[in-house]
């Protein structure tokens, strides 16, 4: 490892490993994704799910976001099902997600707070 | 990316309720899941709540798991960590309707303390110095050596009112300013991590929990004052915290954070770590340098003062861990900022270890000027088993205690001393009423004449012949005279000894005189100990009403004291008896008292 010369690589180092602790963050005033993760949540494949938006939320370095699991949320046949709460704002479900639809939950709903109506309860338990 | 991270504390406390075996299992019971890349586990120094460890956080929930035992590892990782479903039998639950706490910051024992030297202290792996430079760690030293003079950082030290938290409460900036100003070819900054009060274990903590904030503070120093070396002075007792400080230092000097030319400002800064064998005298700072000095421990005349003629003879400055954990926070958020918390005098923070009859044994950091209820009723969550609170003990054997009666005491450096108590160096033994305040002075006298270095007679003489008098006190032989003598002998050592342990030895005796005169008045004259702890002045006596005559206490009986026949009242013979309590234990009618 090279000597630290100066406060910017100082700061690089601080800013590379805070991103790595952002899950240990006891802000209640968080953007929460929640993930359901019991047997038939796993059993339709939410860990994949899971593990995406993870990812995705780390790649942006969303700051503010956490991404955390649950139980079963009690609708077992619209599972993987992943609940979005916004402070202020009412409690959006997704239901039978899938990894591929993760980034655009991200980038339409998180970043930008458009719900992806297409993929929510309302829109596919018609 | 991890998704969720368990920390498990690897303090001292936790550590001997098997927390390391608890992180091999979770480690192993992950990986077994398949949950190894998603799921990390950190090793943390102490939470503080150690009445309850081995503790466990999981994040993101930030669920709060206490009494954590290796065999509920694989239920905590099946249900909590894959199905998201959290242990609720594990959870840290409290109040008249054990409500689960949501989080450790909400809960009483957290809310009202307010954590600048124990910041990181259970937040981060202390193994890692980048989780201390994400929580803002070097940061100041960066601040000091790119923007800041040395005059210009004594002066922030001076300004925030930061003083000695080992004990003295000597102005921390003062302090430097004086080594500063004496000129020479070598300077040294001491870091005294040399805790010796019974009770106490706040800087060790510190040592495990966050030791880059003490690398930080003491390189900090070296550019204030013009020291360029530095010695870490431990207690070999504390494996953990020298192991952690080694593997600090070692990626604080591979960073280039210590060694030659730190930050590119041509300041040089290098550490030694020292191991104490355990002698209490050498806390005492000029002790304590004879020892770095591979000297044998004995303290030397004051002055010259370290800042003059320390270590090796050159200036020095030394501090208490407590202290130099302040330093960083300081210089980052500015004079104002601390001296914004605390009272006129004292300002900022103090940790306790809060030990004795409470129920939240453990590590507390409250800001001065907190009243001692609310440490004791609110943080502490009062006594165990609806005792009344008698005193609470404070600066170990060096210390005094503070009686119910002042239990609103605002905590500060000058309220104590008012009372005739001191801060020391955060040692808070709570005692309850079946506490005798004679044998909790001679507990303490004990310690010190064990641990008088011999060198000046005043403390070496004096304080083996006031144990004598305590002991003939305890035991029923004393005289009303024998606590005159005590007192005026107290007084002798105080002014007469050479260093800080002689001076201070006294104190317990002085303090529970004080405030418990009573008590010891009852040992002499009445020959009753009313807290019925000193074995010799008690007599067990069977209740004829209540006793059955059920045989019971003559079987259990190790000396044949009790006699009586079959469901008629038994007798002891108090000219047999041990004392040893085995018939108390033993009657199921409640019949026997220690009177």
């Amino acid at each position: 490892m090279s000597f630290m010369k100066s406060l910017a690589e100082l700061n690089a180092i601080r800013e590379k490993a805070k991103s790595t602790m952002t899950v240990r963050d006891d802000n209640t005033e968080l953007k929460r994704i929640v993930v359901g993760m019991a047997t038939c949540g796993i059993a339709a494949g939410a860990r994949p799910v899971l593990n995406a938006f993870v990812d995705e939320v780390a790649r942006r370095k969303l700051d503010g976001v956490r991404v955390s699991q649950t139980g079963c949320i009690g609708m077992c046949q619209y599972e993987p099902i992943v609940e979005v709460f916004i402070p202020g704002e009412e409690k959006v479900t997704y239901v039978k997600m899938t990894a591929d639809k993760v980034a655009k939950v991200v980038n339409d709903h998180i970043v930008n707070g458009n719900i992806v109506e297409e993929y929510t309860i309302g829109a596919i338990a018609k | 990316m991890y998704r969720a991270h368990v920390l498990v504390c690897g303090g001292t406390g936790c550590t001997s309720s098997n927390s390391l075996e608890i992180i091999k299992a979770l480690e192993s019971s992950i990986a077994e899941a398949g949950l190894a890349e998603e799921i990390k586990v950190i090793k943390t120094g102490c939470f503080g709540l150690c009445a309850l460890g081995p503790i466990m956080i999981v994040y993101p929930e930030g669920c709060f798991y206490c009494q954590v035992k290796p065999e509920d590892v694989q239920e905590i990782v099946d249900e909590h960590l894959l199905k998201g479903r959290p242990v609720k039998r594990l959870i840290y639950k409290e109040g008249s309707n054990l409500e689960m706490a949501k989080s450790l910051n909400n809960t009483d024992f957290y809310k009202k303390q307010h954590r600048i030297a124990l910041r990181n202290c259970g937040v981060i792996d202390p193994e890692n110095i980048n989780e201390y430079i994400a929580m803002d760690g070097y940061q100041a030293l960066a601040k000091c050596l790119t923007e800041m003079t040395p005059a210009d950082v004594i002066k922030v030290v001076k300004d925030s009112g930061l003083r000695g938290r080992g004990g003295g409460g000597f102005p921390t900036g003062l302090k430097w300013e004086f080594t500063a100003k004496n000129q020479a070819d070598q300077k040294y900054v001491v870091c005294n991590a040399d805790e010796g009060d019974p009770g106490a274990f706040m800087d060790r903590s510190v040592l495990e929990g966050d030791p880059h904030a003490i690398i930080e503070a003491m390189t900090i120093c070296g550019y204030a004052t013009g020291a360029t070396e530095g010695y870490i002075y431990v207690r070999a007792e504390y494996p953990i915290a020298v192991k952690r400080l080694e593997i600090a230092i070692g990626q604080a000097k591979e960073l280039g954070l210590l060694g030659k030319n730190i930050f590119d400002s041509g300041f040089d800064f290098d550490l030694h770590i020292r191991l104490g064998a355990g002698a209490f005298v050498c806390g005492e700072e000029t002790a304590l340098m004879t020892s770095i000095e591979g000297n044998r421990g004995e303290p030397r005349p004051r002055p010259p003062y370290p800042a003059v003629k320390g270590l090796f003879g050159k200036p020095t400055t030394e501090n208490n861990v407590e202290t130099f954990a302040n330093i960083p926070q300081i210089l980052l958020h500015g004079a104002e900022h601390f001296a914004s918390m605390g009272t006129e005098r004292s300002k900022g923070t103090k940790v306790f270890a809060l030990g004795g009859k409470i129920k939240n044994t453990g590590l507390v950091e409250i800001p001065m000027g907190t009243t001692l209820r609310e440490v004791i009723e609110d943080i502490g969550g009062g006594i165990p088993g609806g005792k009344k609170f008698k005193a609470a003990q404070t600066g170990g054997p060096s210390g005094g205690c503070i009686p119910a009666s002042l239990i609103d005491t605002e905590i500060d450096y000058d309220n104590l001393t008012a009372i005739g108590c001191m801060m020391g160096s955060g040692g808070l033994i709570v005692m309850d009423e079946d506490n005798c305040m004679v044998d909790i002075a001679k507990f303490f006298l004990d310690f010190t004449v064990d641990e008088s270095c011999g060198k000046c007679s005043p403390c070496r003489i004096g304080t083996k012949r006031m144990m004598e008098l305590l002991e003939k006190i305890t035991s029923g032989k004393g005289t009303l005279e024998d606590i005159d003598k005590l007192e005026e002998l107290a007084y002798y050592i105080k002014q007469n000894s050479l260093c800080g342990l002689g001076q201070t030895a006294p104190n317990p005796v002085l303090a529970t005189l004080k405030f418990f005169r009573e008590e010891y008045i009852a040992h002499v004259v009445d020959k009753k100990c009313p807290a019925g702890v000193c074995k010799a002045l008690l007599n067990y006596v069977i209740d004829p009403d209540k006793c059955r005559g059920c045989t019971m206490c003559a079987k259990v009986c190790p000396a044949g004291a009790i006699s009586g026949t079959v469901k008629n009242p038994h007798t002891i013979d108090t000219s047999l008896c041990l004392k040893c309590g085995a018939c108390m234990e033993k009657c199921k009618f409640n019949a026997i008292s220690k009177k």
